[in-house]
C-alpha cells in the first residue's frame, strides 16, 4: 500500500517541477517588471514544496527544516524587490 | 525509508498529494495563461497556499504515523505562508498600480501637448 504513496509523490513532484518551469517561462518573458517578482514568488514556493515532498518521500526531517527557512526569505526577498519597485530604495532612512 | 501507513491513511495521503500538485498546476499555469498583471497576481498567491496546506496536512499524517504520537511542527509552514502570501500579494500589486499610473502620467505630459496647444 505504500506503492500508491510513492505514485501519488511522484505526481505531485511532476506537477511542482512543472509548475518551476513554468514560472521560469514567466520569469524569462514578464512584460513588467512586478511579473517577473511574482514569478520568483511563486518559483520558491514551488521549490519549497519540492522539498516538502522529498521529505515525505526520504523521511527525514531535514528537509523541513530547510523547506522553512526557504519560506522565510523567500518572503524576504519578495518584500524587498516589491518595497524597491514601488518606493526606488528598499530601507528607507 | 517510509513508514508503514494502514491503507485509509495512505489513500487520505496520496489524495492530499494529488490535490496539492493539481493545485500548485493550476496556479503556476495561471502565472502563464492569464491576460494581465492585475487577474495573473491571483492565480499563483491563492493556488500555492492552498497546494502547500494540502501538503503540509499529508506531511503531519504521515509523520504521525511514524512517530505513533501526534506531530503538528509542519503545520508551522503553512501558517506562515497564510501570514505572508497576502502581504506579498499586496505589495506587488501597490507597486504595479503605482507604476503604471507613473508610465501613464508620462505619457500624457509627452504625447497630448500637442492636442492642447490644437485645442487652444
Amino acid at each position: 500500500m505504500n506503492q500508491i504513496l510513492y505514485l501519488a509523490s511522484a505526481f505531485a513532484l511532476g506537477c511542482f517541477v512543472l509548475g518551476m518551469v513554468l514560472a521560469v517561462f514567466r520569469l524569462s518573458t514578464g512584460p513588467t517588471m512586478a511579473d517577473r517578482v511574482l514569478a520568483l514568488d511563486t518559483m520558491y514556493i514551488n521549490g519549497m514544496l519540492i522539498l516538502l515532498t522529498l521529505g515525505l518521500r526520504f523521511n527525514s526531517p531535514l528537509y523541513f527544516d530547510i523547506a522553512l527557512l526557504i519560506c522565510i526569505f523567500g518572503f524576504v526577498g519578495s518584500v524587498a524587490m516589491a518595497k524597491f519597485l514601488l518606493r526606488g530604495e528598499v530601507i528607507e532612512p | 525509508m517510509m513508514p508503514d501507513l494502514p491503507l485509509w491513511a495512505a489513500a487520505i495521503v496520496s489524495f492530499l498529494l494529488v490535490v496539492a500538485g493539481v493545485f500548485a498546476l493550476t496556479g503556476s499555469l495561471g502565472l502563464v495563461r492569464l491576460p494581465d498583471f492585475y487577474s495573473r497576481i491571483h492565480a499563483p498567491t491563492l493556488a500555492n497556499t492552498l497546494a502547500a496546506f494540502c501538503l503540509v496536512v499529508s506531511i503531519l499524517i504521515t509523520a504521525s504515523f511514524g512517530q505513533h504520537r501526534f506531530v503538528a511542527h509542519s503545520l508551522l509552514v503553512s501558517f506562515f505562508l497564510i501570514i505572508t502570501s497576502p502581504v506579498t500579494a499586496m505589495l506587488l500589486m501597490r507597486a504595479a498600480i503605482k507604476r503604471q499610473l507613473r508610465h501613464e502620467l508620462e505619457a500624457r505630459e509627452k504625447a497630448p501637448k500637442q492636442g492642447e496647444t490644437a485645442s487652444e
